[in-house]
């Protein structure tokens, strides 16, 4: 077989790549059908619920299972710590009970009797004077970067921080700012859990997870078996958002029950466990000075930052940050804090929309007090880009400016007019992301009947991975979406990336379609000599394969795979993340804006409309591709107005840690949303690239400079509570 | 357990008995029991809509009423929404107008839909905003929900006449 040339055709050429498909299981999710984790229900399966700690930092004293294991229904109690062992967050998962029911599980719960050491508590990670008092801090790493370099002679530190002075004393603008953002929990709709069955040896695990292909292995080594005997299962997914990689101790801990008992196991967190530890997003506080010429060009950065990953303490990279915006001068440092809080997991994005947020905040205010147009500023730095894509900033910046109306409709900041104490604002933002498209393999089958198969061990989490799969295969072999079977969501199939950092859609365009052109390739070989023609002159489309530019030469596909006999056609093909490929890219922008409305009595902010445009390469599915952006934007609001995690800085309890107090974003609070697909010619020919993360990150941004701009004040900390929005207003008067 | 009761009700026009204990939710029935697991569960208190149902002509959440309540009650999941296989004018316009991601808050949006259309034919976009306020999405659809149930209310009205 000759090398297969791997491309994408043309926009003219493309029949399904590009249009507006329905997703492929639309059908199964809204009527119910498509079973999920927790929808899995084994025959004689227990149900396993869990204790969690009362206390945020303490020792086990002592632990009782007795009256838990006598509860009528308890089948089984797994004690997970230790008497002794340290628990460092409240909810920290101690016990697990299984039981013929829910509610046995619950009361065995209720039942198990433990004692604890209390010890000292630190959650408040916004007051690094308090974190440092308390021994909480370490240093996160830093760098500087100066136009003019330290001689041989000088101290670097010394001379930097002399540098640094003179550039800011020398810039005819300056600024001093505060930005933060605390943390929020990924708080997925269905929460962490498996449903798990031993067997013979065997493990069969239906796995809320990203990562099909990479779970397996965690139940193996546990359990002492091989990976080759777990299978990990995954047709449906409540939710991911970068917090279900891993098969987790909860996991395995019901896997073990498993074997144990002899019975199946469903294990899934209640909704306050699942706030409390199956993950949160590492908080982020910001310092910092800024000079800037007459143009608003910053001419120099100095910044320290501060925040908690949680018990490990951590925080917001110090890589990211000035973000998108690098000045010529800069200096950053960042220092993380521990707290006795669960520990963050990766959320959409890591890292980037808490850098935004601390950052592009702080671009808006030099608009503010240079009197200035926002977009200017922001346009006058694209020299300065971290990414090197200025050009592509300004057509976005330019095409979003179009859709919100901003050249009609901006104001200087506070300069709006105020209607019954109402007043409105414009912000932006800018992002930046990678989207590498993961290593993935797709096996692939072409029958005589025509029908055409194939398998990979990718995961849909509700972004379309299935549909993009099956498009990608009906565009190459010219046939209809229904024409295709696409299999994903187990271990037992080809391996393929965890769906995490917008690498997916990449990863499955890239397997699916070279094992695609590879079949295809034989196929053609099967059926030139009848069409009298060599198989590189042949082309597949609407249901038929032929000379190119001679239809009359024709076979129908049906026709072409009847020639395969009892001989398949059966290929496998792979892509290895970081291999250069036509078909794949990374490396993406995007630019959104922000039209508000605050209420400057009660302190509410609405959102009128909001504009995302957004590039990411090739658009396979634009459909799905839009949902992406959609739901990252909703969920970056919620982030800029509603959600955060509240800690009692006494105990250090999580005191929102339930629906009704952790505020999300409901259906009346967002307001009109545009999404636009940025895909000129120049883009499209990059190849694909994930989206998944990049439209998440500049949302809290966006909201926050349109605030500044309709108040003339900065909310410096999100969320932007009704509370902070007026405490802001207060500070001005 | 010995104070399970004996339960009678009507599940998607069919009748249904089943053993419930006191302390068990209509939501644990449904899915554990009875296996209709398209009513989803996400909090288990009243907080996500996901597990709405309709209970003699009412949306409820179906974690909130207790499996004894359903006594004698007409009830409909969203394994009883659609027509003979097919999908119909609120699944369709969810499914076409992109309104599912995940989909795991699906049914709850859909039942609730359902309810609100037999309250109001012609719901405006308010309505609509302030109706489905109680159904959470995280992934999160609801620029499109909102339209999807516009779409919705235009075919209902069109079919019915
Ligand atoms: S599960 Fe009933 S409202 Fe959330
Ligand atoms: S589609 Fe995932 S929660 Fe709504």
């Amino acid at each position: 077989m000759a090398d297969t040339k791997y491309s994408w055709p043309t926009r003219e050429e493309a029949q399904i790549i590009g249009s507006r498909r329905n997703r492929l299981d639309g059908m199964e999710k809204s009527t119910g059908a498509a079973k999920y984790t927790y929808d899995v229900n084994l025959k004689d399966q227990l149900i396993a619920r869990a204790l969690g700690s009362p206390h945020a930092h303490c020792t086990i004293a002592s632990i009782d299972i007795k009256a838990a294991e006598q509860t009528p229904g308890v089948v089984h109690v797994e004690v997970l710590r230790k008497v002794g062992y340290e628990i460092k967050w409240q909810g920290d998962l101690i016990a697990v009970v299984a039981a013929e029911s829910e509610a046995a599980a619950a009361e065995g719960v209720t039942n198990v009797k433990i004692t604890y050491n209390e010890m000292d508590v630190f959650v408040q990670d916004a007051e690094l004077e308090l974190a440092r008092k308390a021994g909480r801090t370490a240093p996160a790493g830093g760098k500087s970067v100066t136009q003019v370099e330290p001689g041989d002679d000088d101290d670097e530190d010394e001379f930097v921080e002399a540098e640094i002075q003179r550039l800011y004393d020398a810039s005819p603008h300056k600024l001093e700012g505060y930005y933060g953002i605390d943390a929020i929990t990924h708080c997925c709709l269905e929460p962490h859990g498996s449903t798990v069955q031993w067997k013979d040896g065997k493990l069969l695990a239906y796995l809320s997870t990203q990562n099909v292909s990479g779970t397996d292995e965690a139940f193996a080594t546990d359990l002492d078996m091989t990976s080759d005997d777990v299978e990990v299962r995954c047709e449906y997914i409540g939710g991911g958002f970068g917090s279900k990689f891993a098969a987790d101790y909860w996991g395995v801990a019901a896997a073990r029950i498993s074997k144990e008992t002899g019975r199946p196991v469903k294990f899934m967190l209640s909704r306050d466990q699942e706030l409390k530890n199956a993950g949160n997003r590492p908080s982020g506080y910001l310092k910092v000075r800024i000079g800037a010429d007459n143009n608003g060009v910053v001419q120099v950065w100095d910044s320290q930052h501060w925040g908690t990953a949680g018990v490990r303490g951590g925080g917001i990279s110090q890589s990211v940050i000035p973000y998108v915006i690098q000045p010529p001068n800069y200096r950053r440092k960042a220092i993380g804090i521990k707290t006795n809080n669960g520990q963050a997991r990766a959320w959409r994005a890591p890292n980037h929309p808490q850098a935004c947020a601390m950052t592009q905040t702080a671009i808006d205010d030099l608009a503010r007090v240079m009197k200035k147009d926002a977009f200017d500023v922001f346009a006058a730095n694209l020299g300065n880009v971290a990414n090197g894509k200025g050009d592509v900033y300004l057509a976005e910046m330019k095409v979003a400016a179009e859709i919100i109306g901003w050249k009609d409709k901006y104001h200087l900041h506070g300069q709006g007019p105020s209607k019954g104490g109402v007043v409105e604002g414009m912000g932006l933002a800018l992002h930046m992301w990678g989207g590498t498209a993961n290593s993935s393999t797709c096996r692939l089958v072409i029958r005589s009947d025509g029908s055409v198969e194939s398998s990979c061990g990718t995961q849909d989490l509700g972004t379309g991975t299935r549909t993009v799969c099956a498009m990608v295969l009906a565009e190459t072999f010219g046939l209809d979406l229904d024409d295709v079977t696409v299999n994903i969501g187990s271990s037992k199939y080809p391996m393929s990336g965890a769906s995490g950092g917008s690498t997916t859609v990449g990863a499955v365009s890239e397997s699916h379609r070279r094992a695609a052109q590879d079949a295809l390739q034989i196929l053609f070989e099967k059926v030139a000599g009848q069409l009298s023609a060599k198989p590189e002159e042949l082309v597949a489309v609407n249901g038929a394969i032929h000379v190119a530019g001679d239809k009359k030469r024709m076979i129908s596909w049906k026709a072409a795979c009847s020639r395969l006999g009892v001989q398949s056609i059966e290929v496998s093909a792979s892509h290895k993340r970081g291999d250069a490929s036509p078909l794949s890219n990374s490396g993406v922008c995007g630019v959104q804006m922000a039209e508000v409305a605050v209420d400057t009595e009660t302190g509410v902010v609405k959102i009128k409309k909001f504009v995302a445009v957004q590039d990411q390469g090739l658009v396979i599915s634009p459909k799905t591709c839009e949902s992406q952006i959609y739901g990252a934007v909703i969920m970056g609001i919620a982030a800029a107005l509603y959600e955060q995690r509240i800690s009692d800085p006494a105990t250090g309890a999580f005191v929102n840690a339930e629906l009704s107090d952790y505020k999300l974003a409901r259906l009346g609070d967002v307001g009109e949303i545009i999404v636009e697909l940025y895909e000129p010619e120049s883009e499209r020919q990059r190849g694909v690239i994930g989206n998944g993360e990049p439209p998440a990150i500049s949302p809290v941004a966006a909201v926050s400079n349109a605030i500044c701009n309709a108040l003339g004040v900065r909310v410096p900390v999100a969320p932007y509570t009704p509370q902070r929005v007026l405490e802001a207003l207060q500070g001005r008067a | 357990m010995s104070n399970k009761r004996v339960v009678t009700a009507t599940i998607n026009e069919e009748t249904a008995e089943f053993l419930c204990e006191p302390r068990q939710t209509l939501l644990e029935v449904l899915r554990d029991s009875l296996n209709l697991t398209g009513t989803k569960e996400g909090c288990s208190n009243g907080n996500c809509g996901a597990c709405t149902v309709i209970m003699n002509g009412h949306a409820v959440v179906s974690c909130l009423v207790l499996g004894v309540e359903a006594e004698g009650a007409e009830i409909q999941t969203i394994e009883g929404v659609s027509c003979d296989g097919s999908l119909n004018e609120v699944q369709s316009a969810f499914l076409e107008g992109a309104a599912l991601q995940c989909g795991i808050c699906t049914p709850g949006f859909i039942m609730q839909t359902e309810a609100l259309l037999a309250e109001k034919s012609n719901p405006t976009e308010d309505d609509i905003r302030f109706y489905l306020a109680g159904n959470l999405c995280r992934c999160t659809g609801y620029d499109k929900i909102v339209r999807a149930v516009m779409a919705a209310a235009e075919q209902r009205q069109v079919t019915t006449g």
